[in-house]
């Protein structure tokens, strides 16, 4: 079966999305990385969508998630790399990815995630 | 106004809502549309694309060019033969849902394409045409 392929680098996972996505790709990335964390007992999970074209509802609801059960499991998500143009469509379509951290790029994002833990009432800012 | 170019996908599998993104994105690149607006249409047509699969028990959808004087458009048909909308007003609305999802996918693609129209007999099946013109 395809799978999107999840990196280990020290306590954190890495994900790049590279691949035109289809919906039940999507559920297997969400399971296979709760998997993931819970063996490897992960501090962070960094998944980049800057080759993904396009975030729909159902993508998004599969990030959201990600970084909600991720959270429940005591491990961080930031998502990294989105498009202007995937950015600005999510948010007209509705969907702003609340509880989501997300940063420019890979190493921002792995400095947020190397910064440790989420001070509250960072949620959902933005790495500069 | 002038159809240049009319394309029918099937939408039954995950494969197929992944083609159908790619038809549309091509249509979208070949009528000019900015990157911005590309990625809005290909959204809306994943969202409906989506639901006619979900909800409609599988269907079809019709990609067309559209040619108006010196503009120029997409049109998007969705075509299924399920259960029927029982409420359109209802099924726009943000955050109904009736599939566990976030209930954004007809709302939402409203919000992305310049029109939107839904017909929908109950047992009979659902037709939705989305447009959206270049500016």
């Amino acid at each position: 079966m395809e799978r999107i392929p999840i990196l280990r680098m020290g306590p954190f996972l890495l994900v790049t999305i590279q691949v035109d996505m289809h919906d039940r790709l999507a559920l297997t990335l969400q399971d296979d990385l709760m998997t993931q964390i819970r063996d490897t007992s992960a501090r962070g999970v960094l998944i980049d969508i800057s080759a993904l074209d396009m975030v729909d509802s159902f993508i998004g609801r599969m990030i959201g998630n990600i970084a909600a059960m991720a959270r429940v499991l005591d491990a961080e998500t930031v998502v990294t790399g989105m498009q202007p143009a995937v950015a600005i469509t999510l948010v007209e379509l509705g969907l702003s990815l609340p509880g989501v951290r997300t940063a420019l790029d890979v190493e921002r994002g792995m400095a947020l995630l190397t910064q440790g833990r989420d001070p509250q009432g960072q949620r959902g800012r933005r790495a500069r | 106004m002038v159809v240049e170019r009319v394309d029918h996908l099937p939408l039954r599998t995950d494969e197929d809502l992944v083609r159908a993104r790619q038809a549309v994105r091509e249509a979208a690149v070949a009528l000019g549309f900015s990157l911005v607006d590309q990625t809005k249409i290909v959204t809306a047509a994943s969202e409906l694309a989506r639901n006619t699969i979900r909800h409609g028990g599988g269907g079809d959808m019709q990609v067309e060019r559209l040619r108006d004087g010196r503009r120029s458009g997409v049109r998007l048909t969705f075509v299924d033969q399920g259960a029927g909308i029982p409420d359109i007003e209802q099924a726009l609305r943000d955050g109904y849902t009736t599939g566990g999802g976030l209930g954004l996918g007809l709302g939402g693609a409203r919000r992305l394409m310049s029109d939107l129209s839904i017909s929908s007999r109950p047992a009979e099946g659902t037709t939705i045409v989305a447009v959206r013109w270049r500016q």
